[in-house]
């Protein structure tokens, strides 16, 4: 890409098509021979990364539509089947779903390295602009993709997204029309989002190939900020840059794996565990970690038009930056005050991120309004200010220069802004949390769980003696309709054998049918058969319940959470510490007293329960000392049946926990290993280049 | 990309009874996919809506224009917030009316914004009496 090759291959066959298509000398100028500046530091390396998670995520992706539904009925259904029963399903749910989270995690990085070392000025200004197109793209990709399992926070988030749009004068209602095919989100709004969610990783990949052609004209910018003068600036692309992303991109792998295989909720929404339903809204509609500042613009200025413009100008303006910032030094390095505004307006972005986690009241609206005046202000006035008042300290001569001058002490920083920026991450996260938790309950006593940790494994007789509660308590009014009876033989569950399992599954009456004569009919349960649900609808659930539908129990353990605090999910983070749903399933079963206290009153026909948000639950107290005998002399109290029957749920929301954690640590060891050679061969191949 | 021809059909009015619903109760029933609220007003309710005044309320409107003439006790709102489209919950906040959960907005008991980011009152959907206790919505 960067003018004619001069590449010849040697193999004949090579040959004759390289006469007819100049494919080889392409790839060979373009990622071989390409010079690259000597003094990149390993900020540059997130270009590779994105490239890989990019390939990742349509790889992952891809697979993952081979066996989804897009149906407003099935698709939730489909999703959990994925995890439960697909080949390697979980995996691949993970990688997808945790792989947005960081795909957006190194735009980020990519997107403030740019904005820090200038590389969006002339001759790259159109490189950049093709940058922010492709972040749009992502940021609607991301979207839409949320949206396809179908969950509450899907749902709602989809409702409330596309309701922007109907804040544009005179438009607005038809393009919400066309957005959602019917007149509110529904099946035909999950039909083409699927649709446009396949559709446009490619199109990035497009612009994709544009950003990279747009690069190899101008050459790649650096930390001096400085051109590439004569031979002496730069080292060919193949072997040095090459084996330096590779390193990076192994780092950044074990930073993915750590979600993928120990933490894969910790940046999700327990509310998207629930399956979508358009007469009940979240108490906090928050949409993901990566969109939260923007959220934040939107929500603080209180006209609704105002507030949309301002959210869509928020990442326009980034288009006009190359016009904005005017100043001639590129690079912060040498611009005292610049460098100082550019962290303040990272920290900004944060803060941002954080209260477009909170709910918008009292002191966060008006923090929210402040911090947004500091967005626009740092485009709008720093930038076009500094270019004319700031004086610049030199910058090298050129970049074998300033590879001379370099001092020792860069490692240091960069490890210290890593792990400033890794804080940072958790911090927005945590926030996400935190607004989601619902108030009016007391926080669930931490309980100690044989699952919990990276070694966690499910213990086996808790969780025989929990399917036994289950079957003999909770089972008369909740569903456990994901799980079947053969799961109970699988590896990593409860441990029957598989005569075991159809005999259980045999106890249990099964609707089946029309036979012959074209009637429904009862047969015992067969192995493949899924738990019976106690109500035919949820209608029927809930008139039979005093107004309140009994919930399904496949999920409930990940479907329920609650406010961890800061800075305890920060701690979470390191600790892999992820069982807020067992712990609030544990507490509610064991929360009921008799007594209600003063000050709170119960409605009829509800019962007071500690923990419950709100306290009134219409469930009344479903466990009593001694009402189930366990066989292996466990002792028969409130406190052990809660505690087994949560172990048991547990597993029923995830089954391949205990195969999740394994293989966790098996590709842990491997990628550590593959980073360390990667780092020895780096410092190798770099030797003689420094 | 508009709306297909069953979606269009399935949108067609619906016909609702009325008598059911005791004074003070409100029943939610789904047209084109949104909750329609249909509240049975208390005496106390239909007094507080009309008694404000028309010139404290963000979006003006008097109770007259939300309800048929006649029918003062029937209010018939779509239940989606005017902000970002969550469902309201009735018989909640400081108006009689109802209250968002999902950024705090307040209606009072005609359906009209009072408090919060919501910049317009509930919609009113089309709708009319065919007899003194049966309404076609749509």
């Amino acid at each position: 890409m960067s003018g004619p090759s001069d590449f010849q291959p040697s193999n004949p066959a090579l040959k004759w098509i390289e006469r007819r298509l100049p494919i080889f000398g392409l790839i060979h100028s373009s990622f071989v021979a390409y010079p690259t500046p000597r003094n990149l530091n390993y900020w540059w390396t997130f270009g590779a990364i994105l490239s890989m998670m990019l390939a990742l995520q349509i790889l992952t992706g891809v697979i993952l539509a081979m066996h989804y539904t897009p149906h407003a009925d099935l698709a939730f259904k489909s999703v959990e089947l994925i995890v439960r029963d697909v080949n390697y399903g979980w995996l691949l749910r993970n990688m997808h779903a945790c792989g947005a989270s960081m795909f957006f995690f190194a735009v980020y990085i990519h997107m403030f390295r740019g904005l820090y070392y200038g590389s969006y000025k002339e001759p790259r200004e159109v490189l950049w602009i093709l940058g922010v197109i492709i972040y749009l793209l992502m940021m609607a990709t991301g979207f839409m993709g949320y949206v396809l399992p179908w969950g509450q926070m899907s749902f709602w988030g989809a409702t409330v997204i596309t309701n922007l749009f109907s804040a544009v004068p005179y438009f607005g209602e038809s393009i919400v029309t066309l957005l959602w095919g019917g007149y509110s989100v529904g099946n035909p709004t999950l039909n083409r989002f699927f649709s446009l969610h396949y559709l446009l990783p490619f199109v990035i990949a497009g612009v994709v190939v544009l950003h990279i052609w747009a690069l190899h004209v101008a050459g790649q910018n650096n930390p001096a900020g400085v051109e590439a003068k004569t031979e002496k600036d730069t080292v060919p692309f193949t072997p040095y840059a090459t084996i330096k992303d590779a390193f990076g991109v192994s780092c950044f792998l074990i930073f993915f794996a750590w979600f993928i295989f120990y933490m894969p909720n910790y940046l999700g929404d327990a509310d998207n565990y629930i399956p979508a339903n358009p007469g009940v809204t979240p108490a906090h509609i928050v949409p993901e970690w990566y969109y939260l500042p923007f959220y934040a613009i939107l929500r603080s200025i209180p006209n609704k038009l105002a507030g949309v413009v301002a959210m869509f100008s928020a990442i326009i303006i980034l288009c006009f930056l190359p016009w904005l910032d005017s100043a001639r030094t590129r690079s912060s390095k040498y611009r005292p005050l610049a460098k100082q505004f550019f962290w303040i307006f990272v920290v900004v972005c944060i803060l941002l991120g954080y209260l477009g986690s909170q709910p918008p009241e009292g002191i966060y609206v008006i923090a929210g309004r402040i911090l947004t005046v500091c967005y626009f202000a740092y485009f709008l006035i720093v930038l076009p200010l500094l270019a004319r008042i700031e004086t610049p300290r030199p910058v090298p001569n050129s970049i074998a220069d300033d590879v001379l001058a370099k001092s020792k002490g860069r490692a240091a920083t960069a490890a210290s802004v890593m792990l400033a920026m890794v804080v940072a991450g958790s911090l927005l996260v945590g926030g996400t949390q935190n607004a989601k938790a619902e108030e009016g309950g007391s926080a669930p006593p931490a309980q100690s769980w044989s699952f919990s940790g990276p070694f966690g494994k499910y213990d086996r007789g808790s969780l025989q003696r929990g399917l036994k509660v289950y079957k003999e308590v909770c089972s008369a009014c909740h569903g456990l309709s994901y799980v079947a009876f053969r799961n109970l033989a699988d590896a990593g569950g409860p441990g029957y054998s598989e005569a075991q399992a159809a005999a259980f599954a045999s106890e249990y009456k099964i609707k089946d049918g029309p036979n012959d004569q074209g009637e429904m009919f009862e047969r015992p349960g067969r192995p493949a058969d899924y738990f019976p649900s106690p109500f035919p609808n949820e209608q029927a659930a809930r008139v039979a319940n005093g107004g309140a539908a009994p919930p399904d129990l496949s999920l409930i353990t990940k479907a329920r959470s609650y406010k961890r605090g800061f800075p305890q999910f920060v701690i979470d983070f390191f600790s892999q510490y992820q069982e807020q749903g067992p712990d609030y399933v544990d507490a509610i079963l064991q929360g009921f007293e008799d007594k209600v206290p003063a000050g709170v009153t119960i409605p009829e026909g509800s019962y007071y329960n500690k923990y419950f948000p709100g306290h009134a639950i219409k469930m009344p107290k479903p466990l009593s000392d001694g009402q189930v005998t366990f066989d292996d002399g466990s002792p028969a109290t409130v406190k052990q049946y809660a505690h087994d029957v949560t172990t048991f749920l547990m597993w029923a929301a995830e089954p391949h926990m205990e195969e999740r954690k394994r293989i966790g640590m098996q590709v842990f060891f491997f990628l550590v290993i593959f980073a360390i050679l990667m780092y020895f061969t780096k410092r190798k191949v770099w030797a003689d280049a420094h | 990309m508009n709306p297909d021809a069953a979606t269009i059909a399935a949108g067609a009015p619906i016909q609702v009874d009325l008598a059911p619903i005791a004074e003070g109760q409100d029943i939610k029933v789904f047209w084109r996919g949104k909750p329609i609220y249909i509240s049975h007003r208390t005496k106390k309710q239909i007094q507080e809506a009309q008694s404000v005044a028309l010139s404290s309320l963000p979006d003006p409107q008097p109770d007259s224009a939300r309800v048929k003439a006649g029918h003062d006790q029937w209010l018939v709102v779509i239940g989606i917030c005017t902000h970002l489209g969550c469902i309201p919950i009735a018989h909640e906040g400081n108006y009689d009316g109802f209250f968002c959960p999902c950024h705090g907005s307040q209606y009072d008991s005609s359906g009209r914004i009072r408090q919060g980011p919501a910049p317009a009152n509930l919609a009113v959907p089309p709708y009319a009496f065919l007899t003194d206790t049966k309404i076609q919505i749509g």
